[in-house]
């Protein structure tokens, strides 16, 4: 009786299979990846157990950042575009601020509103020149006392942009803002009937134990 | 290790007296590709967000609306929640009394089981009311919403703080 052969096993291995399910990943990661926009004002935003993602378009951003600045912001898509418009021809026309198409348009391209109405020229002017804008360099709008909230000026000119269709009036604040300029954001959107509005939180899981934790899992839908 | 198989069946030998061509393999090594392409995906793992911002809505009251059209709350149902700096949160129930004996100090980790507590007394009646003063930051705010939410708070107000609470905080927190 002759031995069994015992069959000699390469010990290389077919990568192929591997080499697929690493490619597959590769292109779900590239193509679901977005990048952060860098943003011009750092904010920390607080946390909350909402769990409404923010939406993204007909947005007017109202960013308040720790030194308690506000700068206003838009969305990216086209139709934001042409309401940011809107509203800088309105706050030109009805404080006649004589900006120019070119003026208007590098307004537009700039990433936030960060000075007080009268000095918009002057922030097209540097946008034109190429400098960058950041919360450090810009006074931010003026809304940290009552006699001058130009915060109201701004969101009329949203609403009169926004006449007929849905705005989504966010507020980004920063952890360590003080709360009186927040009041007087509220203020603006009160004086000009905007009741509703949303505020940017990072998500974070409800402590067990507690009544909604309960509610969650009862799985009733919340409100 | 990692190749192809082209050679399509195992004719090694093609027995005596063929003359043996010179074959090119057509066999790749994947070795690098692969490496590459898990540098690649632990790149787009590190840099995606999967987090999204999450939004928390709120609805402002009228303050158009006459003073004899507002809601009166029952004293016997309202808790007073009001934010100092440095996350202090001071708080009393119903009405303040003139000698703020009820007006107590906390923090926002004990906050919660005074308001579950109120909850739990005042059922349907209750009814929270928050003023920040000058000195508390948005955080606070956000915290405070977010225990609303939490404790499944369904009416709650906002509210501008009175001179007395002020004057409250401010020996309160001197005296600490």
């Amino acid at each position: 009786m002759g031995r069994p052969k015992i069959a000699r096993k390469s010990t290389s291995i077919d990568m192929t299979a591997m080499c697929d399910v690493a490619f597959l990943l590769l292109s779900f990661f590239i193509l679901t990846t977005k990048f952060k926009p860098s943003e011009a004002v750092p904010i920390n935003t607080p946390t909350s157990v909402a769990n409404k993602i923010a939406p993204e378009n007909n947005i007017l951003m109202i960013s308040l950042n720790k030194d308690g600045k506000a700068f206003l912001s838009f969305g990216d898509s086209k139709n934001d575009r042409d309401k940011k418009m809107d509203m800088i021809k309105y706050i030109n026309d009805n404080h006649s601020l004589g900006l120019t198409d070119n003026e208007v348009a590098a307004l537009i391209k700039a990433p936030f509103i960060g000075v007080p109405i009268a000095q918009l020229k002057q922030q097209a002017g540097l946008q034109m020149q190429g400098k960058e804008l950041t919360g450090e360099n810009s006074p931010g709008i003026p809304c940290q006392d009552t006699a001058n909230n130009q915060m109201i000026e701004w969101i009329r000119a949203a609403v009169d942009a926004y006449k007929g269709e849905k705005m989504n009036l966010i507020l980004k604040g920063d952890n360590v803002a003080k709360y009186p300029v927040f009041k007087n954001i509220l203020t603006a959107f009160k004086k000009n009937d905007q009741f509703k509005f949303q505020m940017v939180t990072n998500p974070v899981s409800v402590p067990s134990g507690t009544e909604l934790y309960k509610l969650n899992l009862s799985g009733k839908p919340e409100e | 290790m990692a190749e192809m198989d082209t050679s399509g069946g195992g004719h090694h030998k093609k027995g005596p007296g063929v003359k043996k061509g010179k074959k090119l393999s057509t066999r790749v090594d994947l070795t690098p590709m692969v490496d590459l392409g898990f540098l690649l995906i632990t790149f787009f793992i590190f840099t995606t967000t999967m987090s999204q911002p999450t939004a928390m809505r709120l609805a402002l009251p009228d303050d158009k609306v006459k003073p004899e059209d507002q809601n009166k709350i029952k004293q016997s149902g309202a808790l007073t929640l009001l934010l100092g700096k440095d996350n202090h949160v001071f708080y009393y129930e119903g009405e303040l009394l003139p000698d703020a004996s009820n007006f107590k100090s906390t923090n926002f980790k004990d906050i919660r089981d005074v308001i579950i507590n109120k909850k739990q007394q005042a059922d349907t009646n209750l009814v929270v009311v928050i003023k920040p003063n000058d000195e508390s930051n948005y955080k606070n705010f956000i915290d405070i919403l977010d225990e609303m939410s939490i404790n499944v708070v369904k009416r709650y107000a906002v509210v501008d703080i009175s001179p007395v609470e002020e004057d409250l905080i401010k020996r309160t927190e001197g005296g600490q």
